[in-house]
């Protein structure tokens, strides 16, 4: 039986299994483990954002107090073997991974040398005594800069700052809007965000000398991925090189990339047969952590009018900063800025090009929604403003595109293909939850008391998730994303543990998986231990990133667990002298159906392990009470939602206040309804930041004029309003368990649904929000413009 | 920057002596000297309030606090509210709100809730969440941790001990 039992577990509101212990202050990150002799390191960086670096001179630093040693990338040239980024895309260039740079510096605060001392106090006194002297070139401060006639080469063997391109096209693009009767479209513009994760980046590494093992801890989302980068750069096999996440104090992509202090930290461990450690502060982590969202997109939308949608086009330059980030590469962003363009929307004709540039900036990598932000927003302005040019609702201008429930599977005209998933159903789940005729008619009514001017802006989406092996998470990277491993055991106490290759950064992992399997097994959940975040855990193993754990990690999980059962159920009818058709499991407890006969699964284990003569000895072997099965789900699924904010702007103050939030999301078969919606709330907070509040500024030189959260604004609970969230269960999908991916959607949405409600709520001084966030100084330059156009056009008229 | 002072901070109710530098911080003090990890780090500027402890009953910034200038102090952290195995009421109050994902944030939240909780009426949503305005969370977007100090105003008022 059983294989039909009716889950328990999964779809409920169970408590977080971590908790307790982070909850306690007695939870472990890279940060928190004390060792007597540990040494600290302190980067010397670079204030240049372009020069050669003509000379360093390291002596004073090396004579002060604590200090043990200092290096220079000289110094460390035969322990760093070089990596880079590849891909099979075409006109793609890979830059080299620096981890310190050698004869030029690329970016305000790429470091240069490194001090190993006593203390952090120390350690950061003698570095900064290093003198470096530099040779200043060209600062390409923008995009601009560097595709500028004669613009100095960033990277002079890549013979271009142009160091990707990439074109979709489908359909008769130039026909349709030839034929079109109507059109819009502008240029938009998004700024660049980092993911500020309130964890700084903070690595630590061990060498043990006799053994010549060294262990890396590290904040890191991508295990895996670390040590297999690891194990290139220093030459070590896997099975002398581990790699740890401990708990991690949020990622949202920040975390998922190599890093140079992470290659510092393993090989100065190695080569001072020591325990290293450097915990990033919080003005390296705003110059140094990767950065996204920096891009400039020229697009066009042709519908009919009936507000049909016909053709779009769109350009699209991204500022990739200096380096092709590590493993993901530079293109990863932009590329999907065009890929996701279309949306969930039915386009017969698309046309996205993109160029990534790079610049004197820190590296672009992924964050959270990578690109879909981008993409929504304009996608979603441009859909408000047919809707507006044809006077129709933005909602029923939704209705009358998105691809209906008939029409799936979807190709999208980037290629990507949808699934069914509930685009229609949360479209309107979302304007149910949010009363928005009821809103409509109060906005109707004018401005408030306050004069304040209300707005109420809608966003749908569609995203992919829990991408298999087909298609690499990044374009082209030649690094498999698609499989997860799991490994179930019973052991001889009883005690039931699966290992993951995943990496758990706040998303409650940890109860996820153990309700899964805790399901399909027949225990409680608190009695699996999941053991993930640890290269050591599988043979292969990447990480958490791109919404793919609970699909591909549940979906390995659901196998593995299957297997070990049935394995528990042919031990047990041994042992019973019953058909395994009557055994049953329950709480822990496996029993004959209908008898008195039962036992614990310790009773069972020690039966099987160590009470010799209880079974035939081949049963050990055959039966191991061991299963590892790989989960692969090939393509990805569609995760669909609808969001709409309603916002009130201060034509005085120029502050937007976001009043209401609603999502109605489809991701399938909800796990734990608790942590989906967790994960929306802090999904759309970020997007409200990426809307509003969040940009890091760099002036021309390519210094950066957000090193502190007091520049690069944060938003506190008294920005973000209560959120509510919708589950729209559609058809589950075609993957293990039915689950979506979901982490990232809160973030996709955001962008366009922020952007369309202050456009909307500035209608009576008609304004169009192309550029985010749309911060103070941003509204307040386009509040004024606007009334001097509108004086201007009132004296034409008159 | 050099001599050390001695000094004796009562943490979470028990007295340490230590001699210590006068630049280290309160932060590192509780880290570093102590082993209290629970209190964490987030920018040592002053504003995502991570670090956040009480110094005789106030919450303060242990970024911007240094050790030498508690001397004679009481100090509480995340540690002297609750253990793993009997979690205090504002812990349980979290867990059941699903107040917390990455849990880096958690101790400053726990130690301001305290706070606020013993000097303010928290009548409405806005004053909490003016009063959660001084610590940033990344992973949650406040709205768990918001109902999670709904629930322990009300439970105040019933039961205001
Ligand atoms: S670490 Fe003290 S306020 Fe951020
Ligand atoms: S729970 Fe991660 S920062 Fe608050």
């Amino acid at each position: 039986m059983s294989e039909t039992q009716r889950p328990k577990s999964v779809g409920a509101r169970v408590q977080r299994l971590e908790d307790p212990r982070l909850l306690a202050g007695r939870g472990r990150f890279t940060d928190d483990h004390r060792a007597p002799d540990t040494l600290h390191l302190a980067f010397r960086r670079s204030e240049e954002a372009h020069a050669r670096i003509l000379a360093i001179d390291t002596a004073t630093a090396a004579a002060m107090p604590g200090v043990v040693a200092v290096f220079t990338a000289a110094d460390l040239a035969g322990e760093i073997r070089p990596v880079r980024a590849e891909s099979r895309m075409r006109d793609y260039y890979a830059t080299e991974f620096v981890a310190l740079a050698t004869n030029k510096v690329r970016y305000v605060g790429e470091a240069i040398a490194v001090v190993a001392a006593e203390s952090r106090y120390l350690a950061e006194d003698a570095a900064a005594e290093i003198e470096v002297d530099f040779e200043s070139l060209p600062p390409l401060g923008d995009t601009d800069a560097a595709l500028a006639e004669g613009a100095a080469l960033l990277h002079e063997e890549a013979a271009s700052n142009v160091i990707a391109r990439r074109e979709f096209a489908r359909g008769e693009v130039e026909e349709a809007f030839f034929a079109a009767p109507h059109r819009v479209g502008g240029r938009f513009r998004m700024h660049r965000k980092t993911p500020a994760a309130i964890e700084n980046r903070a690595y630590r590494a061990e060498f043990d000398p006799g053994r010549g093992h060294l262990t890396v801890h590290s904040a890191t989302q991508v295990p895996g991925l670390i040590r297999d980068a690891l194990a290139e750069i220093l030459d070590l096999p896997g099975s002398r090189l581990r790699v740890v996440a401990g708990d991690v104090g949020g990622g949202f992509g920040g975390k998922a990339s190599l890093y140079p202090e992470e290659v510092v930290v393993a090989a100065l461990a190695r080569r001072l047969e020591a325990t290293v450690k450097w915990t990033g502060d919080r003005l390296e982590d705003l110059t140094t952590t990767s950065q996204a969202f920096d891009e400039v997109v020229e697009a066009e939308l042709a519908f009919d009018g009936a507000g049909r949608l016909l053709g779009l086009t769109a350009e699209v330059v991204g500022d990739v900063g200096a380096y092709s980030i590590y493993p993901w590469t530079a293109s990863l962003e932009p590329v999907q800025v065009i890929s996701f363009l279309p949306g969930p929307y039915r386009l017969p004709a698309y046309r996205g090009a993109v160029r990534a540039v790079a610049t004197n900036k820190p590296p672009m990598g992924p964050y959270r929604g990578v690109g879909r932000p981008v993409s929504v927003f304009v996608m979603e302005r441009l859909i408000d403003m047919a809707a507006s040019k044809l006077g129709l609702d933005p909602v029923e201008m939704r209705r009358r595109n998105l691809v209906a429930a008939d029409e799936f599977p979807y190709r999208a005209g980037s290629g990507l293909m949808w699934d069914r998933s509930g685009f229609h159903e949360c479209l309107e789940a979302a304007v149910a939850e949010i009363d928005y005729a009821g809103r409509r008619a109060a906005q109707s009514a004018g401005p408030g008391a306050d004069g304040r001017l209300i707005g109420i802006g809608v966003a749908s989406y569609a995203e992919l998730t829990g991408i298999g092996s087909r298609i690499s998470a990044a374009p082209g990277m030649p690094i498999n994303t698609g499989t997860e491993t799991a490994t179930i055991q019973l052991d001889s106490t009883g005690a039931v543990r699966a290992a993951f290759g995943i990496a758990s950064h706040g998303q409650g992992l940890e109860t996820t998986l153990a309700q899964v399997i805790a399901d399909e097994l027949g225990v409680a959940p608190d009695a699996v231990e999941i053991v993930q975040g640890d290269s050591a855990a599988v043979p292969h193993g990447t990480g958490t990133y791109a919404s793919r754990s609970t699909v591909l990690a549940g979906g390995a999980a659901i196998l593995s667990a299957r297997g070990l059962r049935e394995r528990i159920v042919q031990v047990a009818a041994l042992l019973f002298e019953a058909a395994a058709d009557d055994v049953e499991i329950t709480d822990g407890i496996v029993a004959v159906a209908g008898t008195d006969r039962r036992m614990s699964f310790r009773e069972l284990a020690k039966a099987f392990y160590s009470e010799m003569g209880r079974l035939p000895r081949e049963v050990r072997d055959e039966l191991a009470l061991e299963v590892t099965r790989v989960y692969d789900p090939f393509f990805g699924t569609t995760t669909s939602a609808t969001h709409i904010a309603v916002v009130a702007v201060d034509p005085e103050t120029c502050e937007v206040e976001v009043l209401d939030y609603a999502v109605a999301e489809d991701c399938g078969r909800v796990i734990n309804p608790a942590i989906v919606d967790g994960q929306v709330h802090g999904g759309v907070a970020q997007g409200i930041g990426a809307a509003l509040f969040e940009e890091v500024r760099h002036d021309a030189d390519g210094q950066c004029l957000t090193g502190s959260f007091v520049d690069y604004v944060v938003p506190s609970a008294a920005e973000i309003p209560a959120i509510s969230v919708t589950h729209v269960e559609s058809v589950l999908p075609a993957t293990e368990g039915g689950f979506r991916g979901m982490g990232e959607g809160g973030t996709i949405g955001a962008t366009g649904a922020i952007a369309n409600a202050v456009t909307d709520a500035l209608r009576p001084l008609d304004i169009d929000i192309m550029e985010l966030p749309v911060t103070p100084e941003r509204l307040f330059r386009l509040i004024q413009n606007a009334k001097i156009n509108a004086k201007t056009k009132e004296r034409d008229e008159t | 920057m050099s001599g050390r002072h001695t000094i004796t901070v009562t943490v979470n109710g028990r007295a340490y002596t230590r001699e210590v530098a006068p630049r280290l911080l309160l932060a590192d003090f509780l880290r570093e000297e102590l082993g209290l990890t629970g209190t964490h780090v987030g920018c040592e500027h002053g504003i995502c309030g991570a670090c956040t402890v009480l110094i005789d009953g106030d919450s303060a910034r242990s970024c911007l606090t240094l050790a030498v200038q508690c001397d004679g102090a009481e100090v509480g952290t995340i540690e002297g509210l609750g253990r793993v195995a009997d979690l205090g009421r504002l812990q349980q109050a979290f867990r059941e709100h699903h107040a917390l994902q990455c849990g880096f944030c958690t101790a400053g939240m726990l130690i301001t809730v305290t706070d606020l909780l013993a000097k303010y009426p928290l009548a409405s949503e806005a004053d909490i969440r003016e009063g959660l305005s001084g610590n940033l969370c990344r992973c949650t977007g406040y709205e768990n941790i918001v109902r999670a100090v709904q629930d322990l105003v009300a439970a105040r008022e019933a039961d205001p001990a």
